[in-house]
């Protein structure tokens, strides 16, 4: 029995990590429509540009968030601005294929710059530190600190989304970027700004990675596929419902690996498949397709 | 060095005109077309993509070639200059089948070389092979690269060649390193469902029928999908079963996971012997102050009593180059980059003219101290492939960060041990 109550628990916590990846490329799907294809190479090019900070200065990882999430936040806006507002439009294409080239020059960047080694950000004790619950359950303090991030951020948003004229402009351009447009509200700049904030929690989810285990440069497309599990399981528009995505997808991988650990991934494939199958636009959508 | 051979270039030339309209233009050959006066070696390496970290010590190997071959090598009594013709794998097999085609078919190269992983050997030999063109490989152990081509004990391969240790090296040096300390002999496997693990994990051939023999107990769930961000159903399994040794051959990222989720978890095994995540210094520094203890198999170090037959360089003396150089730390695969450029050379050598099949012949007959032990073809366990020398090591902690001490030498005595096998201190 506290097998299967460590399974879970140990899924619901993994999913902390995948909601983080997936909010940003939720919210870049949700108000632009656009699919990021190389969400998770900016998420490893946070980073390593983490790493690069804090290895010289001897810096702790968590204080690197300060600066590494800003400057993240405005290469986002100004990538939005400069580059991928100029590929929005009726074809869905060519946002994919700028994208797609991202991912591609991002990889061998980082290649270039940071060579091919598999670094990571090291936070010492606290890596490996457990609360114990009682019997032979415990659970580590990071993947907790993860977690509790991943629900800030999502409450974050959500605030920001139903409270804030910021958030009724994304929602307007979301729902009809020509109306939105008639009512005084420059898509462009909105646009750029949901790609700051989505760039800002990519970056979070990056460092985090970085903690929990170690990176190389050609990770990227790997963590790309578990958020858009995520964000589909979770249903578009809904924020709380890329958290339950993310949950989902971790405590199928973790009680299909309990199984046999070759139905590990597989088994959170099936349950995006489900999901699919039954209701295709997501468990809590509220954003319906055009 | 052009004027001391014109004479000769036109002669060549001349014959070439004669024979090359007649048979040349109709039955394209390699050597045909290969410019005078010049020897190509091709090499496919994965410089991007995941398996990029194999590739890191190809640039200064190929400065140290250049070097050493400025003045060009003698075969069949003439001097020819040698130029590398480098391909990028990226990675993929696909692309390092290209890439050697492309080396064959429109550079034209006398000899093919390549290594790191079957990824990239396979495919790279099996297009040699195909093309007539001698080939020479290393960096990945021999039964996934001889059985996984397909290679048949009795005929072997005829173009092509392979020198690395095997399956049943790094076992015994697993089983020998584990027999070093008292434990209650119950292993933990994490092997993943790649060509590695599942060599590895083979019922027949790998792991499991030489522990049972040798008294030590498996627990071993399965294969698991690469990359895992999760390691807690192991980890479970593994507490459950009392599981004192782990074991198993996993990317870095993958091992970073379990080890951290095992510390998290309270899961503490004595010995934790993992290839692959722990065969580089750079991956081992990212696993912070937890990678002291852990344990791996060497193929190479600085402290392997060999030397190289080109250069006359020590095992210390390329590895201090390279750290001069590049300010990176030795890695293994670099004296693996530099062998087979060893091994490339000196059957050019020893080669009566620069025939596909002479050169061939010349690769057949070798009998090399190289900088990785000696390679010589002829003595290996199945034809086309020599074994190099395998030892074991752990992890220790010193004053300038980690460094990898060999502990465990049954299999090659003359790799010198330098420090006892210790339980991991938690």
């Amino acid at each position: 029995m506290t097998e299967w109550i460590d399974t879970l628990v140990q899924g619901v916590l993994l999913g902390g990590l995948y909601s983080l990846f997936a909010t940003g490329l939720a919210l870049s799907f949700g108000v632009m429509r656009m699919i990021n294809i190389a969400h998770g190479d900016f998420a490893i090019l946070a980073a390593f540009a983490a790493i690069a900070i804090v290895e010289p200065l001897g810096l702790n990882p968590f204080v690197v968030l300060l600066v590494i999430v800003p400057l993240m936040g405005l290469f986002g806006y100004l990538l939005q601005r400069g580059v991928l507002n100029r590929t929005l439009g009726k074809d869905i294409l060519p946002p994919l294929l700028v994208t797609f080239g991202f991912s591609i020059i991002i990889q061998n960047l980082l290649l270039v710059t940071f060579s091919a080694d598999t670094r990571s950000l090291n936070v010492g004790e606290l890596g490996t530190a457990s609360i114990a619950l009682g019997g032979d359950l415990a659970v580590g303090v990071l993947p907790l600190i993860i977690m509790g991030v991943a629900v800030a951020v999502l409450a974050g948003l959500q605030w920001l989304f139903s409270a804030t004229p910021l958030g009724r402009a994304f929602r307007a351009a979301s729902d009809d970027a020509e109306a939105a447009q008639l009512m005084g509200i420059d898509n462009r700049h909105i646009y750029g700004l949901a790609m700051g904030i989505a760039m800002a929690i990519v970056a979070i989810a990056g460092v985090f990675l970085a903690i929990r285990a170690n990176i190389t440069p050609a990770d990227g497309p790997a963590r790309l596929l578990y958020a858009f599990e995520a964000v589909i399981i979770g249903g578009l528009g809904s924020l709380w419902g890329t958290l339950a995505g993310g949950m989902i997808l971790g405590v199928a991988q973790s009680v299909g690996l309990k199984a046999d650990p070759g139905w590990g991934i597989l088994a959170g494939h099936l349950a995006f498949l489900a999901v699919l199958a039954v209701r295709p636009n997501g468990l809590f959508a509220r954003t319906r397709d055009r | 060095m052009s004027n001391q051979f014109e004479v000769d270039n036109g002669r060549r030339n001349v014959v070439k005109a004669l024979g090359g309209l007649a048979a040349g233009t109709l039955l394209p050959a390699p050597w045909v077309h290969a410019a005078p006066n010049t020897i190509k070696i091709g090499y496919v390496s994965p410089q991007t993509g995941p398996l990029a970290v194999f590739a890191e010590p190809d640039a200064f190997t190929l400065g140290e070639m250049k070097k050493a071959l400025a003045g060009g090598i003698k075969v069949g009594g003439k001097t020819y200059a040698v130029e590398f013709v480098v391909k990028d794998s990226q990675s993929n097999s696909n692309r390092a089948a290209d890439a050697t085609s492309e080396l064959i078919l429109k550079d034209k190269v006398n000899i093919v070389v390549a290594g790191s992983t079957p990824a990239t050997t396979n495919p790279v030999a099996d297009q040699c092979e195909l093309n007539g063109v001698p080939c020479v490989t290393n960096d990945t152990p021999w039964q996934p690269h001889f059985f996984g081509r397909g290679g048949n004990p009795k005929t072997g391969f005829e173009w092509t060649y392979h020198f690395f240790w095997g399956l049943e090296d790094v076992i015994g040096v697993f089983t020998s390193l584990w027999g070093q300390l008292p434990t209650n002999k119950v292993v933990g496997a994490l092997f993943p469902n790649d060509s590695d693990g599942n060599a590895w994990g083979d019922a027949k051939l790998g792991f499991p029928p030489v522990l049972a023999q040798k008294g030590f107990k498996l627990v071993d769930k399965g294969r698991f999908q690469s990359p895992a961000d999760d390691f807690s159903a192991y980890i479970a399994e593994f507490k459950k079963n009392n599981v004192e040794i782990v074991t198993g051959v996993l990317p870095p990222p993958d091992f970073a996971n379990f080890w951290a989720q095992a510390g998290q978890q309270g899961f503490k095994p004595k010995i934790v012997t993992a290839a692959k995540a722990t065969e580089f210094p750079a991956a081992v520094q990212s696993f912070g102050p937890r990678a002291n203890g852990l344990s791996v198999e060497v193929w190479w170090s600085p402290v392997h009593p060999f030397s190289s037959s080109l250069t006359g360089v020590s095992s210390a003396q390329l590895a201090a180059a390279y750290t001069q150089a590049t300010g990176r730390p030795w890695a293994m695969p670099l004296a693996f980059k530099h062998s087979l450029f060893e091994v490339a050379i000196d059957a050019l050598k020893r080669a009566a003219d620069l025939k596909p099949e002479s050169i061939r012949n010349a690769i057949r007959d070798t009998n090399l101290n190289t900088i990785v032990g000696p390679v010589n073809f002829r003595k290996g366990p199945v034809p086309n492939v020599a074994k190099t020398p395998l030892v074991g090591g752990q992890w220790k902690k010193t004053a300038k960060g980690f460094e990898l001490v060999v502990v465990e030498n049954s299999l090659a005595p003359a790799v010198p041990v330098k420090d006892k096998f210790e339980v991991i201190k938690a």
